[in-house]
């Protein structure tokens, strides 16, 4: 719309026709108080704070629902405004528990702040608050009645942002009150957003509640741990006698990929880090056939001396290695590295979720859709997965989407997921039907048999002057190859590969795969990689997984080096195949894995350590060491010491020290390092080193940028805690069909994590809370 | 059934059927019926809104916005269907003139529907009724399903090519419904809280079709306008102020009740005159001119005519046409406590103003009127007041906070006699102290 020129408090402004005044003035840099207004949400006008006096109207109007207007003359501050909103702030007050020394809210409470700058410092009232009692409606979100302003954005965050629905309110006039539609329990996703855009301490959360002062934690902004979207959030984190403790996790900075969201796993799912059976020291099979802890020295030297021997004695082609979808990259590129330089093997694979070397090599180095790219889509095709389960941060960007931008929402699925209701057109096919779907919306009408619904389905994608296409794990190998070239057939048509945890798609790009190297270079093109690595690297591609514990049921893999993953539990095999086999496991926790492992380490998680992780859309970001652990070591950390242990030149395997290299800037530092962060940033845009350490994430991180010329991203963008969206030039590769059955998607639900979720007591308890048929608000 | 009241000064227009079995549909053709929409239909849209103006007809909910020109605001081309709505939420304390209408005259509010349906070239229209009014639920059915038998309302109305559907429905018991956004979010099955405005309903109403809502009385006043002349209907009142008004006279007198007189007719006279002044010899402590949201008069001020400008004028409103008379013996702390409750009570909790003062002055007061008042409580509940009033979403608040400033203002001294744990004088009086040992 043109623009208006209008004047607030005495200067000239300009805004496009139509905007909100109140959005208007903040785009100026002029706050205007509300507690009911908030970006995004349907309008109210019921808390009357943000009242401006506009000229030639009688009354005081809210400039949340005053649109601007040309030569408008508004004033937003002057006695009389103030004393309306210290009137508001009085009577809100006077029903309000003054119990702020105890409320969680106390600190970053926007009535405490109002209250503060209205001066509403002396009671009015000498009459009995109105009182209800406390409620607890979820295992995770507790309602303290007294403490509501019924600003109503609970109720509207949960209905037009969630599509839960699950809160309303309840009587009338002073009896006012917020309630769950489900009497008296929530029934829902329980994404904790009611909590998180509370204004006050009225609804708060059954993991943090009472547990301490927001003050007295350090916040610490980094990526959730749990599946593929990658979402900001901001870890609380407290001193504890065994190192820094979580207490809370929100999103109180809304600058990430997701916005204003973050689910259940990131807002509560952290709680796994502060369990007591976490592994806090190294653990060597005796004789007696018994796991018992001993010095970190000693287990190291023995798993070290172990797998030197192995390889040199049956060669490194017995020796297997399985990576994780939840280290960091730096970590997953190390591991690979240590295999292929160290080892000798490329028997190293990961659990694959999504089949991402189909989609680099039919996408020939053109890149993908980054999360963000759907806040501005016009229109989305949405092909298997379940998003509101699997992808939340996802499923939320699309709701926004179309919600507040009429964006066009096409979803194909064999089930009816929620998110059909966002969709301007959903088509329900056979489970088996994915490829047939593709053929026939690329032309052929033999290829689906229910023709008069696809071909409205059809006709309109066809339509779309632009459209990202985001597929799940139904498409693998060809199919995946035919929905690009069927993309490629549409005009501006970006696409996105569905894949399920924090860093599964940093694994594949980092090479944790028996026949590509980072990048997705094939093993048999490895001479510039042998080059860089200084080592001879071996040629032949390796066992994948299942073949890795094939050869171990055939007494032929000597020893098994697994990092952050649970292949035992996950692919059900047999404890007695692996009998012959030397296993060294790191883990967080004595897993089935572990529990056969010669060696285990206890691992620090991705809330406990810095580096890199990359969403399943190729946006890359920084995780910052928010947490600690005593007892625990970084993989990181761990994969070189076992290297040094088997005689690999540390210098060789993690280049620290060298030209060029620059270090993580203080990040591994952690919730400590501010002022280092600062000055880490100074230091990088002076072109200046700081020493390095070999165990220092960022030491490896000059490497696979040169490797892997899609992570050439800013630098300083990274540091400054931005999200980068990979460049296009993944390498063009001749990708050999992978089996279909490698991958393995986990297909998680809202309150199960795989190999994590289940050690998170708040989410087992929000389970247990849960009727089994129960699908949230559906 | 109420009992109906006259008296020489008035004039029979609206209660023109009052009393004469006007529900009966054939008694109602008898006395005129039905030939205004007639007359109206072959006027079409542009001259009925012509005539509506020309009467000057101001709306008789409370607010006196003018009826033709309200209609105007209505764009003739729309791509949502068109609605009339009748504001039949008579809610307002002290006000009791619709349930005469729907008793004695429905058929008139369904031709004034037709009307305005013609106007504004609506399909459909919606008579919505107070929920308590519980016995005139089956009366107004009955009247549409008799205009319905008799080719009225539904297809072709009049044999003519114009449809028309009204239906009737009943609120559940809120005062707030009767504000008119509020109305049509109770009619949409929502709860009832008013709407942000602008859009006003003339351009995004009922089912965000454009909708002209009137009060009952408004609406059944139409087809008297085209039975006598629009301009003949203005010359009953004064300067823009056209026609007749029901009055609902209530409290001290020795006859109270409903009287149709001409607009601007003198208070005074209104109290000594047709309302027989106030009984048992009592003298006239205060009036309440328009219903218990309009400030109070004193006795001293109620030699003014009864119009929107002219009460406007004495620093009241003549809102909903309720006029309450209190004696001498009333104490206006409990006057404005009763007041307070009510509004306490009805406010739909929307925005903090309204919730939340309505509240404390009910708190307050009820403490002050007990005995339990301190000093800063005469210029808290005036702060309050006045604190609520233009700051609350909908004129609900203000409603509640005009009187309570009045209060206060002109009858301070009643609440300071109210201090120092003395609390009600008439109640003290009541109850001897107690002896001295």
């Amino acid at each position: 719309m043109a623009d208006v020129t209008f004047t607030v408090d005495g200067k000239k402004l300009t805004a496009p026709a139509g905007t909100l005044l109140i959005e208007a003035c903040r785009a100026h840099g002029i706050e205007i108080p509300a507690f009911c207004y908030y970006p995004g949400l349907s309008l109210q006008a019921a808390c009357r704070m943000c009242v401006v006096r506009i000229e030639k109207v009688p009354k005081l109007q809210t400039a949340c629902t005053t649109p601007v207007a040309e030569g408008m003359v508004v004033v937003t501050e002057s006695p009389e405004i103030a004393q309306a909103r210290k009137a508001t702030i009085e009577l809100l007050l006077g029903n309000h528990p003054l119990d702020c020394p105890v409320c969680d809210a106390g600190g970053e409470c926007e009535l405490q702040d109002m209250t503060f700058k209205y001066g509403a410092h002396e009671s009015k009232f000498v009459d009995i608050k109105n009182h209800r009692d406390e409620q607890q409606w979820s295992p995770v979100v507790y309602f303290d009645r007294p403490r509501c302003i019924l600003c109503y954005r609970c109720v509207r965050v949960c209905g037009e942002g969630m599509d839960v629905w699950a809160l309303g309110i309840q009587n009338r006039g002073s009896g006012s009150v917020i309630a769950p539609n489900g009497q008296d329990h929530l029934d829902c996703e329980e994404c904790g957003m009611c909590i998180d855009i509370c204004p006050v301490g009225a609804l708060t959360s059954g993991t943090y509640r009472y547990k301490t002062r927001p003050w007295e934690m350090s916040h610490v902004g980094t990526v959730c741990t749990h599946c593929g979207d990658g979402c900001k959030t901001t870890l609380g984190v407290r001193r504890a006698n065994d190192g820094m403790e979580i207490v809370r996790g929100d999103n109180r900075d809304k600058s990430g990929i997701n916005g204003d969201f973050l689910c259940i796993k990131g807002r509560y799912g952290f709680d796994f880090a502060n369990r007591e059976d976490r592994l806090t020291q190294p653990l060597v099979r005796q004789p007696s056939g018994e796991l018992k802890p001993v010095s970190w020295d000693e287990a190291i030297d023995f798993a070290g001396k172990r797998l030197r021997e192995l390889r040199d004695a049956r060669g490194g082609q017995t020796i297997g290695v399985i990576g994780s979808n939840r280290t960091t990259n730096e970590e997953s590129y190390l591991l690979q590295k240590f295999a292929r330089a160290v080892l000798g093997t490329n028997n190293i694979d990961h659990h694959r979720t999504a089949d991402y070397p189909a989609f680099a090599a039919a996408m020939n180095g053109e890149s993908e859709a980054s999360l963000r790219d759907f806040a501005s889509a016009k229109a989305v095709l949405l092909l298997g997965n379940d998003p509101t389960e699997q992808h939340p941060g996802l499923a939320w960007q699309i709701r926004t989407g179309v919600r507040l931008r009429g964006q066009h929402l096409y979803v194909a699925n064999h089930q009816n997921i929620k998110l059909r209701r966002q969709a301007t057109s959903f088509l329900r096919i056979r489970e088996n039907d994915y490829a047939a779907l593709i053929t026939y919306l690329a032309g052929d009408d033999s290829a689906l048999d229910r023709n008069g619904e696809a071909k409205a389905f059809r006709d309109a994608i066809r339509g779309e002057g632009s459209l990202i296409i985001v597929f799940g794990s139904e498409f693998r190998g060809s199919d995946v190859e035919a929905l690009v070239k069927f993309g490629s057939s549409l005009p501006n048509v970006q696409l996105a590969c569905l894949g399920d945890y924090a860093n599964s798609r940093g694994a594949a790009d980092m090479g944790l795969y028996p026949d590509l190297l980072p990048g997705y270079v094939p093993v048999i093109a490895a001479a510039h990689f042998a080059q860089e690595y200084g080592a001879s690297l071996p040629s032949q591609p390796g066992l994948d997984l299942l073949q890795m514990f094939d050869a171990a049921g055939h007494g032929e893999l000597a020893a098994l080096y697994v990092v952050g993953a649970n292949p035992v539990a996950r692919y059900n095999i047999d404890p007695a195949s692996l009998r012959n086999t030397f296993i060294v496991a790191q883990d967080l926790f004595l897993t089935e894995t572990a529990r056969l492992a010669d060696v285990v380490f206890p691992a620090a998680n991705l809330y406990e350590k810095s580096g890199s992780v990359t969403n399943t859309f190729g946006d890359l970001q920084l995780v910052k060491k928010a947490a600690d652990r005593a007892g625990t070591r970084a993989d990181f950390e761990l994969i070189v010491r076992l290297a040094v242990a088997m005689g690999a030149d540390v210098k060789q395997l993690v280049p620290f020290g060298h030209r060029g290299v620059r270090a993580d800037m203080g990040q591994a530092r952690g919730a400590q390092s501010g002022e280092a962060d600062r000055h880490g940033v100074w230091l990088a845009a002076h072109h200046l080193e700081p020493k390095l350490s070999p165990f220092d994430p960022f030491a490896i991180f000059d490497e696979i940028q040169r490797l892997v010329p899609a992570y050439e991203v800013p630098r300083l963008d990274l540091l400054s805690g931005n999200d980068q969206h990979l460049r296009s030039g993944l390498v063009q590769i001749q990708h050999a069909a992978t089996r279909r059955d490698v991958v393995w998607p986990s297909n998680d639900t809202l309150f199960t994590s795989g190999t994590l979720g289940r050690y998170s007591r708040t989410m087992s308890s929000v389970l247990e809370s849960r009727e089994p048929a129960e699908t949230a608000a559906d | 059934m109420a009992t109906l009241t006259t008296h020489p000064d008035c004039v029979p227009l609206v209660s023109y059927r009052f009393g004469k079995g006007a529900t009966n549909i054939d008694k109602y053709l008898e006395l005129d019926g039905y030939k205004s929409a007639r007359k109206a239909m072959e006027l079409g849209p542009d001259a009925i809104i012509a005539e509506m103006k020309t009467s000057n007809l101001r709306g008789r909910g409370g607010a006196g916005f003018p009826t033709g020109m309200k209609w105007s605001f209505v764009p003739k081309q729309s791509a949502k269907p068109k609605y009339v709505l009748v504001n039949g939420d008579e809610s307002e304390p002290g006000t009791c003139k619709d349930r005469l209408i729907f008793e004695h005259d429905p058929h008139a509010v369904i031709e004034g529907v037709i009307i305005a349906a013609l106007a504004i070239q609506a399909k459909m229209g919606f008579i919505y009724l107070r929920g308590e009014y519980r016995y005139l639920i089956e009366i107004m059915e009955k009247a549409v399903a008799d205009a319905y038998a008799r080719g009225f309302l539904g297809k072709k109305i009049f044999g003519s090519d114009f449809d028309l559907d009204v239906v009737v429905q009943t609120g559940a018991g809120a005062y707030e419904v009767g504000e008119e956004s509020a109305l049509m979010e109770s009619l949409e099955g929502k709860r009832g809280i008013p709407r942000i405005r602008p859009p006003f309903p003339a351009v995004v109403g009922l089912y965000g079709g454009p909708t002209i809502i009137n009060n009952a009385e408004t609406i059944a006043t139409v087809p008297h306008i085209f039975r006598i002349g629009a301009a003949e209907y203005a010359k009953l009142g004064t300067e823009r102020n056209g026609g007749t008004r029901l009055f609902c006279l209530s409290g001290h007198l020795v006859r109270p009740g409903v009287y149709e007189l001409p607009m601007g007719y003198n208070l005074k006279k209104m109290i000594y005159e047709v309302g027989g002044g106030i009984p048992n010899g009592k003298k006239l402590k205060a009036v309440v001119p328009g219903g218990s949201s309009t400030p109070v008069l004193t006795a001293d001020e109620i030699d003014i005519g009864m119009d929107f400008d002219q009460v406007g004028k004495a620093g009241s409103m003549l809102g909903s046409g309720g006029v309450v008379v209190l004696d001498e013996t009333v104490c206006m702390v409990e006057f404005a406590l009763r007041t307070m409750k009510f509004y306490q009570h009805e406010s739909c909790g929307w925005c903090i103003p309204c919730r939340e003062g309505t509240d404390w002055l009910k708190k307050s007061l009820t403490r002050l009127h007990a005995g339990g008042g301190v000093d800063k409580d005469i210029d808290n509940i005036r702060y309050l007041a006045e604190n609520m009033l233009g700051r609350t979403f909908c004129p609900l608040g203000d409603a509640a906070a005009m009187p309570t400033i009045a209060f206060v203002k002109k009858f301070r001294k009643e609440f300071e006699d109210h201090l120092e744990g003395r609390g009600c004088p008439k109640h003290r009086a009541a109850e001897p102290e107690p002896a001295l040992v």
